[in-house]
């Protein structure tokens, strides 16, 4: 399709009658803009809004990693993916089929990354086609050849000069325009969209709110005099009482009703927006947000905050957790209770500091010197991220063991409904007990069958000792006796098979045998699910099993993996493509998963792993499926 | 963010009297003749001085000789990770304000591993006693040269002798905003150094004690002229400053200086004599723990909070 043929689509759409309203289960678009226009908040508040009208919903944020990368450039795409159905939604699907772009080249982003659909429709801001500068229209011209190569439906959009019949600086009001486009398309409840405004805008005028409902509704008219068609994804009746927010905010919320009442932290992308929440709320709730001078102070200040009272916390992501190393294995050497949240990241080094990634599972587990066992969840949805911490906080008090929550950038910023959690007192942290100790009282009194002991806290009367981390009897007196090193070492390993004992196995989604099992853990877990379920419907026997526990790993694993003629781990980390140069059975790099089960259970375990910076697509998943089940038929 | 106390002690009076002995831990693993002895010692009497309750009282300590310190105080203590000792104690007095907190740390510990926790603890100007045991070497490991090691000083890593010029814990200290306490004393000058520390204790705010300290097998010759004439140390005496009548009769170099002043005590820093005495004292300055005062809140009233929240976040 030449320009000169869109040109004429324009027209054709400009001279409209009545649009045709598509009825559709479920729906894909994207806004993307330059970074600093807004193109996040605007789609993140359509999210909000379909799913408080009834959709499924789950939103993606597409994130540059410079705060003011040059403008007009395809390496700033700044935006969000919004997936909205009739069902419930559970990750961000495949191709888009309508994107609102505010310029050509963040839209040629999204082009060469093959994110929008063959028959997308885009509504493409015009105003760069003739633009004063002559780069400019010929980068607009070029690129509109470049993008000829699909049949996309491009309309062309005066979003700039319907702003400024509003705002002077149509930069910082494009976005509400758009927004007012989406809800046309979409038939949003405008009441709803305006709500949701307001909220966004509680802290700013009336004014500003008044102008962004401008800017709305001038959206929502030029849609409705222009397009030919809105679509209808029907909403259900919300019989279930639903609150929706990002998976940060969900983990903070978590982290206050568990009774975590100091959560010490250094800024690190994408884990520092929990830490941005609980600032907002946490001195009213008697919390403190302490913002350390670096990542090895900040787990430093939990580790002594939760050796003289309650459970602390810290939130980080990767390349923290490198630094944390050396205090994780004293707070695992003093059994000093922590809760550590990695939103993981791309990596190594500073990798991919915006982009999701489930590399650092390993690490985690194994990532440094000596044996130093821990307790490590990876939440799977936003309403997990809630829930995780009341879990974590229990674990790590009752266990005096270090609790890692595993989650990624795909759940801290991505947005989806949830059942409202209905909030129990009882999961509040207790008080600590400051009462004395009956003479002979040990600080680390091992239960020789469970490795358990009960904590001591400074201020109880009798209970004085020095928590080391070296070598330590039960007194926490420093020895280098070979038998108590041997001791002491069992347990500490000893609680996570305790820990263990009280777990269920997981749970199979799909019949309990197959011809394969996909395992996965995390923010996987959606896709996965979505692309077996559709795999079953064309017939082919996939099952599915989601780990929430890592370490220990949830029971039963084995026993499952034998009523499979194969089992195969999918996560966003690295593996070796088995047919790439060099690469045979005995050195290909796996999956991180993949490794422990092998390890584990001694089964050939399979993998397809990614590390593209985004989360996986239900639709390769299930070309993932197809291509494992026909290769064994061949075989 | 806890109670200060537990309703078994707040509802009884406590007539327990401490005696120094009651304070005392382990035996001390340290070499005969290392100034950590006497640096124990004192701190056992001033535990005892202080009728400080051992349950109430922690001992924070990073890695090195001088880190062995809590494992020899029967209060409550933590032996962290080397150069981590602050950050530990931060924590430990964020979340419970009604403790007594003391760090002991090594040259290496606080200046070299440290630095960057040393600095910004003094920022955040925490009610703390905090003891820098500088022998000028690594003595753990086995005479390695130290930030604070005198140039030229040969060592087992600079074997032709330490190539920099010592840093100067005083005058970095004395650099950082908030700074509120800063002291020098050695642990041969054992009444100065009682005097020393009580001063230290008695301060509200981040208390700052470099204790020159002998180790009599890697750096034992580094403070011989300091020992031998006391004419060599300038006892820094003023009103407001460390009072000590057994050290002014031995010690006669003595140096007027206001505690008040900063300029002075910057200059006083400088040098290669040795000046032991309080540089500086201020409890003007914002104490972060104060700051970060939070008002304790109920489950229910918490619940309550996040089920407001849970109402603006509702579909």
């Amino acid at each position: 399709m030449s320009p000169n043929s869109q040109q004429d689509q324009v027209s054709s759409l400009s001279s409209k009658t009545a649009a045709s309203v598509h009825t559709l289960p479920e729906h894909i678009f994207e806004i993307v803009s330059d970074s600093g226009e807004g193109a996040q908040k605007c789609g993140q508040s359509f999210g909000a809004v379909s799913a408080k009208m009834g959709n499924g919903a789950w939103t993606v944020e597409i994130i540059p990693a410079e705060i003011q990368p040059p403008p007009r450039s395809p390496g700033g795409a700044s935006g969000v993916r919004i997936r909205i159905g009739t069902e419930k939604i559970t990750n961000w699907g495949n191709q888009t089929k309508l994107v609102i772009a505010f310029n050509e080249q963040v839209l040629l982003a999204r082009h060469r990354q093959g994110a929008i659909a063959d028959d997308a429709t885009i509504l493409l801001e015009e105003m760069w086609e003739s633009h004063q500068d002559p780069k400019v229209r010929e980068q607009w011209a070029e690129a509109l050849v470049e993008l000829s190569s699909k049949n996309y439906h491009i309309v062309k959009v005066p979003m700039e000069v319907e702003c400024l019949k509003i705002v002077d600086n149509p930069r910082k009001g494009k976005n509400m325009f758009a927004l007012g486009l989406m809800s046309w398309i979409y038939m949003r409840d405008v009441e709803k969209v305006k709500a949701q405004i307001a909220m966004q805008f509680r802290h700013k005028s009336q004014d500003v709110y008044e102008r962004n409902v401008r800017l709305l509704e001038a959206g929502m008219t030029w849609a409705a005099e222009h397009m030919s068609f809105q679509i209808n994804v029907p909403c259900l009746e919300v019989t279930e009482d639903l609150v929706v927010m990002n998976g940060n905010t969900a983990l903070a919320m978590g982290a206050v009703v568990a009774g975590l009442e100091l959560c010490s932290m250094y800024p690190i992308t994408p884990a520092t927006s929990v830490s941005h929440y609980l600032s907002e709320i946490y001195d009213d709730l008697g919390g403190i947000v302490h913002q350390a001078e670096d990542e090895i102070a900040a787990i430093g200040v939990a580790i002594g905050a939760s050796f003289a009272g309650k459970v602390a916390f810290t939130v980080t992501s990767g390349p923290g957790m490198a630094l944390k190393t050396e205090f994780i294995g004293l707070a695992v050497m003093t059994e000093t209770p922590l809760v550590i949240v990695d939103v993981q990241r791309g990596g190594p080094s500073t990798g991919l500091p915006t982009k999701v990634e489930q590399s650092d599972l390993l690490s985690t587990l194994y990532g440094m010197p000596g044996d130093s066992p821990k307790v490590i969840m990876a939440p799977s949805t936003l309403e997990e991220c809630f829930h995780c911490m009341v879990t974590a906080r229990r674990i790590a008090e009752a266990f005096r063991m270090v609790v890692v929550v595993l989650t990624d950038a795909n759940l801290a910023t991505g947005v989806q409904p949830f059942v409202r959690p209905v909030l129990d007192a009882g999961w509040h942290a207790p008080e600590i007990d400051l009462s004395p100790l009956p003479e002979g009282s040990r600080p680390m009194d091992w239960d020789l069958e469970t490795g358990l002991s009960p904590r001591i806290v400074p201020g109880q009367k009798g209970g004085e000792f020095t928590a080391t981390g070296l070598a330590h009897d039960q007194n926490s007196c420093v020895t280098y006796d070979p038998a108590m090193n041997q001791l002491s070492s069992e347990m500490r390993s000893r609680k996570l098979a305790v820990l263990q004992s009280t777990l269920s196995p997981p749970h199979i989604c799909g019949p309990d045998s197959n011809d394969l099992l996909l395992i996965g853990w995390g923010s996987t877990r959606g896709a996965i699910e979505e692309a077996a379920a559709i795999a079953r419907a064309k017939g082919l026997g996939v099952s599915s099993v989601n780990l929430t526990f890592l370490s220990p790993m949830e029971p039963g694993i084995t026993e499952i993996f034998k009523r499979f003629k194969q089992v195969m781990a999918i996560e966003i980390n690295y593996s070796d493509d088995p047919n790439a140069p060099y690469i045979n059975e005995e050195n290909r790099r796996r999956g991180q998963l993949t490794t422990l089960l092998r390890a584990i259970t001694l089964v050939d375990v399979d993998c397809w792993t990614r590390v593209l910076g985004q989360p996986l697509s239900p639709g390769d998943i299930v070309d993932v499926i197809e291509k494992k089940l026909s290769a064994e038929v061949k075989a | 963010m806890s109670s200060p106390c537990s309703l078994l002690e707040c509802g009884s009076t406590d007539d327990r009297h401490f005696e120094m002995d009651d304070y005392a831990g382990k035996i001390a693993r340290w070499c005969p003749g290392c100034g950590d002895h006497a640096i124990l010692a004192a701190v056992h009497r001033l535990l005892a001085i202080e009728q400080l309750k051992p349950e109430k009282t922690v001992f924070v300590s990073g890695i090195g000789c001088s880190s062995r310190f809590p494992h020899y105080v029967e209060t409550y203590g933590f032996h962290g990770i080397h150069g981590r000792a602050l950050p530990i104690a931060t924590g430990v007095k964020l979340a419970r304000p009604d403790l007594d907190v003391f760090v002991t740390m090594g040259d290496g510990d606080c200046t070299s591993i440290g630095a960057g926790h040393w600095i910004h603890a003094i920022r955040y100007n925490i009610d703390m006693t905090v003891l820098l045991l500088d022998n000028n070497i690594y003595g753990l490991t086995k005479k390695q040269t130290s930030p604070t090691t005198p140039q030229g000083f040969k060592t087992n890593t600079q074997t032709k002798g330490s190539f920099l010029p010592p840093l100067n814990p005083l005058q970095t200290t004395l650099g950082v905003t908030n700074a509120s306490f800063v002291a020098q004393t050695a642990d041969w000058m054992p009444s100065h150094l009682a005097a020393t520390l009580q001063a230290a204790k008695a301060h509200k705010g981040f208390s700052f004690v470099r204790i020159l300290q002998r180790c009599p097998v890697f750096t034992p010759d580094i403070f011989a002229a300091a020992i031998k004439d006391p004419q060599v140390t300038d006892v820094l005496s003023h009103p407001d400053g460390i009072q000590d009548a057994n050290t002014d009769k031995i010690y006669k170099s003595q140096v007027f200086h206001n505690p008040g002043d900063i300029h002075e005590a910057r200059r006083l820093a400088e040098g290669d004599r040795v000046r032991v005495g309080l540089f500086f004292r201020d409890e003007s300055f914002p104490r972060y723990e104060e700051l970060r005062q939070v008002t304790k809140r109920t489950p229910e009233e918490k619940m309550a909070f996040i089920n407001a929240e849970l109402d603006r976040h509702a579909v």
